[in-house]
């Protein structure tokens, strides 16, 4: 290959060849100036490598005192705050997604052809989702006072902003053409809702239900922090007064449970709506 | 004669094929029957088993609707006290007035995006290099796959404030602990997602990097990455968005962010406080969520682009 062919391919395509002149130079100024804003970043989060050493090693020795975990005879105690937790989790979550329907159907744009009905419950949705359920717990203490009750409402108020938002979203990707068919047949709107629409819906809807419960389950299990009810309360209880080995044991049953409503979720999934069509979190 | 036995025969055919007919009909009504009361059987059984979970969880979980009625105008009010004086006419004395400590919260605000940022990193880097070690297809021996599914487990099933907990415990009071605990959990978050879509490439274009002599983190960098890259920044995205939130709730525990001043204000009873912060983190929550989105439209945008 001799020399003009080259000079002439590269006019041809320039990004293949390596930059000349000042251009060459773009790459590290990026580097450097996203370097120093790393940097930046870390000094304004107090990152110290004196104080990451450290801390590491008092992490280890935390670890250490956590083994092995006892239940110094309270395992009763703490598996009911376990059930405790895990009714939160699946009340909320019911009640959310009893909620979420009507709610979604307003936000659907297929649906509602109102745009300003559309547009208040799709950005009310945004507002409620924008809050942890933790903090909707410490208001419902606040309300109904504490207990489980309490973290009842604020999973129910959290999950429904997060199920109408995924709810509606479910609605407006389903396929016109069906619903028309059904409208084709002489059905009324709500017939074609109900013919036409949920059919396709309904398995989406499901599966994200039970997929909350899941999450639920582990959310709900730190509620008890600001006195909603569940495990959370005896968790904290222990690490605030630094005893490591009743920790790791709450640790333990609480990633048992999670396991087995993991699996219990799974099954019931794939035998309500069939393995291909579960929705992948 | 013979017209007559053929019209028979014919009458004998028609007659066969009638009660054919019927037979199929029969069936069918049977099998129809026996299917909707299967069905049926189904969703009382269905029905019952819920109405009886709703039933031991109401018991377990204290619900009392009485109460909950009891307490309904308490509830208007905890909110309306909230509500802060404004009034048209000195409106920018009475906002000054809402938002009086409004530099700290804003700092606070700031440290909350910071340790939701950073923490996401985290999760991103060591999710990447977990998704490799974790795919089943390219882990270089299967208990690597067992050893790092579990670990991403067990990150994952953790709630962040018990990390959070733990870590204020060995690295001290602030935001350093809030970003390791928020890390650490979305590591396992990322990782097993990661993983998940690292189990999906395609395998060919991956023995083309190995026919070529690279060593196993070289095939994983330039085989497997430029594959995986739009999915794994679209969760991350995804990710950033939850640490969020997560972010926003580490100060109760001491590990940094708004979430300090939001319980200090809870706790001290200042109503149109808690209204000015949960306003402000509502907002910026609702910015990054929509800048999130956009970045993650233009990621998976420019992959459709390459898959034509």
């Amino acid at each position: 290959m001799n020399k003009p062919k080259l000079i002439s391919w590269r006019a041809l395509r320039p990004e293949l060849y390596p930059r000349r002149g000042l251009a060459a130079w773009r790459g590290y100024v990026v580097m450097l100036i996203v370097m120093i804003l790393f940097l930046f970043g870390l000094s304004e989060l107090e990152v110290t490598a004196e104080r990451l050493y450290k801390g590491s090693l008092k992490l280890v020795d935390v670890f250490g005192l956590m083994v092995p975990p006892e239940s110094k005879g309270r395992t009763a105690e703490y598996l009911f705050a376990i059930a405790e937790t895990v009714s939160m989790a699946f009340l909320g979550t019911l009640v959310a997604s009893i909620l979420a329907i009507p709610l979604s159907l307003m936000g659907a744009r297929n649906i509602m052809p109102i745009g300003p009905v559309r547009f208040f419950v799709r950005r009310s949705s945004d507002v409620v989702r924008g809050l942890d359920s933790l903090v909707w717990a410490i208001f419902f203490v606040g309300v109904v006072g504490l207990g489980p009750f309490a973290g009842i409402l604020a999973i129910t108020v959290n999950d429904t902003g997060i199920l109408t938002k995924l709810y509606a979203e479910a609605l407006e990707n389903t396929d016109a053409e069906q619903s028309k068919g059904v409208r084709a047949t002489g059905a009324s709107r709500l017939q074609t809702l109900l013919f036409g629409v949920l059919p396709q819906v309904m398995p989406v809807f499901l599966a994200n239900s039970l997929y909350f419960v899941e999450s639920n389950v582990r959310s709900a299990t730190i509620l008890g922090v600001v006195g909603a009810g569940g495990i959370g309360f005896f968790l904290m209880d222990r690490m605030m007064i630094s005893a490591w080995r009743e920790v790791a044991y709450i640790i333990l049953l609480v990633l048992i449970t999670v396991a087995v409503i993991d699996t219990l979720s799974r099954i019931l999934r794939q035998r309500l709506i069939g393995q291909s069509s579960i929705a992948r979190h | 004669m013979v017209a007559d036995n053929a019209h028979h025969q014919d009458a004998l055919q028609l007659n066969h094929s009638l009660t054919n007919a019927a037979l199929a009909r029969q069936r069918f009504n049977e099998a129809f029957m026996h299917r909707r009361s299967q069905l049926r059987r189904q969703w009382v059984i269905g029905a019952l088993l819920i109405m009886i979970l709703i039933g031991i969880s109401s018991v377990i979980g204290e619900v009392n609707l009485v109460h909950l009625w009891d307490r309904l105008p308490r509830f208007t009010s905890y909110f309306g006290r909230m509500v802060p004086e404004l009034s048209w006419a000195t409106l920018w004395p009475d906002l000054a007035r809402w938002y009086w400590n409004g530099w700290v919260w804003l700092a606070a605000l700031w440290q909350t995006i910071l340790i939701a940022i950073y923490a996401t990193l985290i999760g991103i880097v060591f999710g990447y290099i977990a998704s490799f070690l974790g795919a089943r297809n390219l882990s270089p021996h299967p208990s690597y796959t067992f050893f790092t599914r579990r670990l991403m487990e067990l990150a994952r099933t953790v709630p962040e404030l018990v990390f959070a907990v733990l870590f204020v415990y060995s690295f001290g009071l602030g935001p350093l602990a809030g970003v390791l605990a928020i890390g650490l959990h979305s590591m396992g978050a990322l990782g097993k997602l990661f993983a998940d879509v690292a189990e999906n490439v395609d395998l060919e274009q991956v023995k083309g990097v190995r026919s070529t002599g690279a060593s196993w983190s070289q095939t994983m960098v330039f085989g497997v990455t430029p594959q995986v890259l739009p999915d794994y920044l679209s969760y991350g995205l995804l990710r950033l968005e939850i640490n969020v939130r997560a972010a926003s709730i580490l100060g109760f525990v001491g590990a940094g962010g708004i979430g300090q001043e939001l319980y200090t204000a809870v706790k001290s009873f200042n109503h149109t406080d808690i209204s000015a912060i949960v306003i402000m983190l509502i907002i910026s929550v609702i910015i990054i969520d929509s800048f999130c989105s956009w970045v993650r439209g233009r990621v998976i945008g420019r992959d459709n682009l390459k898959a034509i």
